[in-house]
Formats: structure tokens, C-alpha cells, sequence
């Protein structure tokens, strides 16, 4: 039970990492990363680690996607190409 | 092209790495060597329940020293690059879109314990899961609330600094009366263990802690206003 919601968890942080890295838009692609935090707090949990998990869901989730967009806000919302 | 397969054997190469410790591993069946010594040592040592704890603010005390020097840092520089906005002259009076109904009314109702909350984990530190720094980032998560339910929400600036000055250097203090008054820098002992799982128990830790939470909850809530701005 704990390994398949374990591997469950997994492959959605995998999912939502990779949503952050191709995502177009930035405050998608932040709120993408703010999910892989969540995830991986939850699995803290389930690994008996709560004082790691307290501290990921806090500024992981949290504060950095908090100041990911403000710092998105202050600049501009697309992502812009270089080749 | 040769970019790509170059890229592709170290991630292959790694993939055969990892894999070959993955099917090696073995779950630890019992603790081995200095995790033994802390978990069988320290409740007479330290008196603290919650043994991260102990290990975090006291056996390991200079690390989170350096951690919360590191904060500080951060939050300095986002300071001393943010700071030169401010003087600008602000374009009249900036209209703001209202907050929703939910955001509004679950911020009213829910802020002032978020930071009771906050509270409540760094004072508890030694007792349960959670510290200083955790506490700090949900007061500070408390204060985001404020600021996007009210954006013209400012907080005091001389109180906040005032504030997370004297935690840091308290902070060091009560690591300098530990190496006075008991064994060494950041020693919890100077102060009597107390009755083992009360609050007031494990010494100096819940001083320390205290200190750590409200330096790290000013910190976290000063990058969060200078973002803002």
C-alpha cells in the first residue's frame, strides 16, 4: 500500500517537474514547481522524515512559489526563446 | 548531434550506476554507529524528546549557526537589490485589483492562527516534529496572506529589524553562555533539562529555537516585502 502510493507520488512529481521545464507559461511552470514541492512533502510523510516534510511544504511549496511570482510579476510572463 | 549522444551515454552511464545500487540496497535493518550513540545517549544527555532536534540545534549547533547566517544573507542581498526601486517616485496611487470573497474571508479567519501555529511549532521544537525554521516559514507564510489580500499592507520596518537583529544576536549569546557556563558553543545544559517531555525541558533549546523561529519568520517576511514592492 505504502510502495504504490509511494511510486504514485513519485511519478506525479516526475509528471509535474516536467510540466515546470517545457511549460510556456511561467506562472504555470511555477506553480508546476510548487507541486513537485507538495508531492515531495507528502512522501517525507509517508518515510516517517515530518520535520523535513514540515520544512519542504513550508518554503517549498510555500514561500518560493510565493516569490517565484512575484519575481515573475516583475518581469514579464512569457518565456522568451534564444537560439 | 555528437552533443546529443554524449549526453545520452552519461545518462546511460548513470542510469547503469544508480541501477546497480538500487538492486544492491538492502533497508538497514537497526541503527549503526554515531545514529546508535544519539538515540541511546541523548535523552540523558540533552532531555530533549524530539532527538532531530538535539541533533540539529545542539550536537550540530555551529551548522545551524551557518544556516541562519546564510538566511540572513539572502535576505540582506535581496534587500540591497530590491531597495533601489523604492526610490523612484511611485506613479500616483496604484489601483489594485480587490482580493476574491474566499482568499478575503479565509485570510480574516485563518491568518491569526497560522501564526499561532507558527509559534506553537518553534516553542514546541523539542517536543515534536518541527523547529525554528519551520515555525519561521509559516509565520512567514501567514504574513504572504496579508500581502495579497491586502496589498497595500505594510509592516513595521524598525520593529522587524530591530527584532531580527536581537534574535541573531541572541541567538549567539546563548551560544556563548553555553561554552561559559557548560561544556561548550551552543551547549543547552547551562540551563537545567527540566522534567524530560515538559515544555520548559531540554535547557537552552526552546531559547534557541525561539530565537531561530523569530529571526527566520522576520527574514522570510522581509524578502516576501521586498518582493512585494
Amino acid at each position: 500500500m505504502t510502495e504504490i502510493l509511494l511510486i504514485l507520488l513519485g511519478i506525479g512529481m516526475v509528471g509535474a517537474a516536467i510540466m515546470a521545464v517545457h511549460l510556456k507559461n511561467l506562472v504555470a511552470a511555477a506553480v508546476a514547481g510548487g507541486i513537485v514541492s507538495l508531492f515531495a512533502s507528502v512522501v517525507y510523510v509517508v518515510l516517517a522524515a515530518p520535520d523535513v516534510a514540515m520544512t519542504e511544504a513550508a518554503i517549498g511549496a510555500g514561500l518560493s512559489t510565493a516569490i517565484f511570482l512575484y519575481a515573475i510579476k516583475k518581469t514579464r510572463e512569457q518565456e522568451v526563446e534564444h537560439d | 548531434m555528437i552533443k546529443r549522444a554524449l549526453a545520452l551515454t552519461v545518462a546511460l552511464l548513470l542510469v547503469w550506476m544508480m541501477f546497480d545500487m538500487l538492486i544492491n540496497w538492502n533497508a538497514p535493518k537497526d541503527l549503526s554507529g554515531v545514529a546508535r550513540e544519539y538515540v541511546e545517549k541523548e535523552p540523558h544527555q540533552l532531555g530533549a524528546v524530539n532527538v532531530v532536534t538535539a541533533i540539529v540545534v545542539t550536537y550540530r549547533g555551529f551548522d545551524t549557526l551557518g544556516e541562519v547566517t546564510v538566511l540572513f544573507l539572502a535576505a540582506t542581498g535581496v534587500a540591497v537589490l530590491l531597495s533601489r526601486r523604492k526610490k523612484e517616485p511611485k506613479p500616483g496611487k496604484k489601483k489594485y485589483r480587490p482580493a476574491s470573497e474566499f482568499l478575503n474571508t479565509g485570510t480574516h479567519l485563518l491568518s491569526p492562527f497560522i501564526v499561532m501555529f507558527g509559534a506553537y511549532i518553534f516553542l514546541n521544537g523539542h517536543l515534536s516534529p518541527g523547529g525554528g525554521f519551520q515555525g519561521g516559514a509559516v509565520i512567514a507564510s501567514g504574513v504572504l496572506f496579508l500581502f495579497l489580500v491586502f496589498p497595500n499592507f505594510k509592516l513595521n520596518h524598525l520593529a522587524l529589524n530591530w527584532l531580527e537583529s536581537t534574535a541573531g544576536a541572541s541567538y549567539v549569546l546563548v551560544g556563548i553562555l553555553g561554552l561559559l557556563l557548560a561544556a561548550g558553543f551552543l551547549d543547552n545544559r547551562f540551563l537545567p533539562l527540566g522534567h524530560y517531555g515538559a515544555l520548559l525541558s531540554a535547557g537552552a533549546i526552546p531559547v534557541i529555537y525561539t530565537f531561530i523561529g523569530l529571526k527566520v519568520g522576520t527574514e522570510l517576511s522581509g524578502i516576501l516585502e521586498n518582493l512585494k514592492n
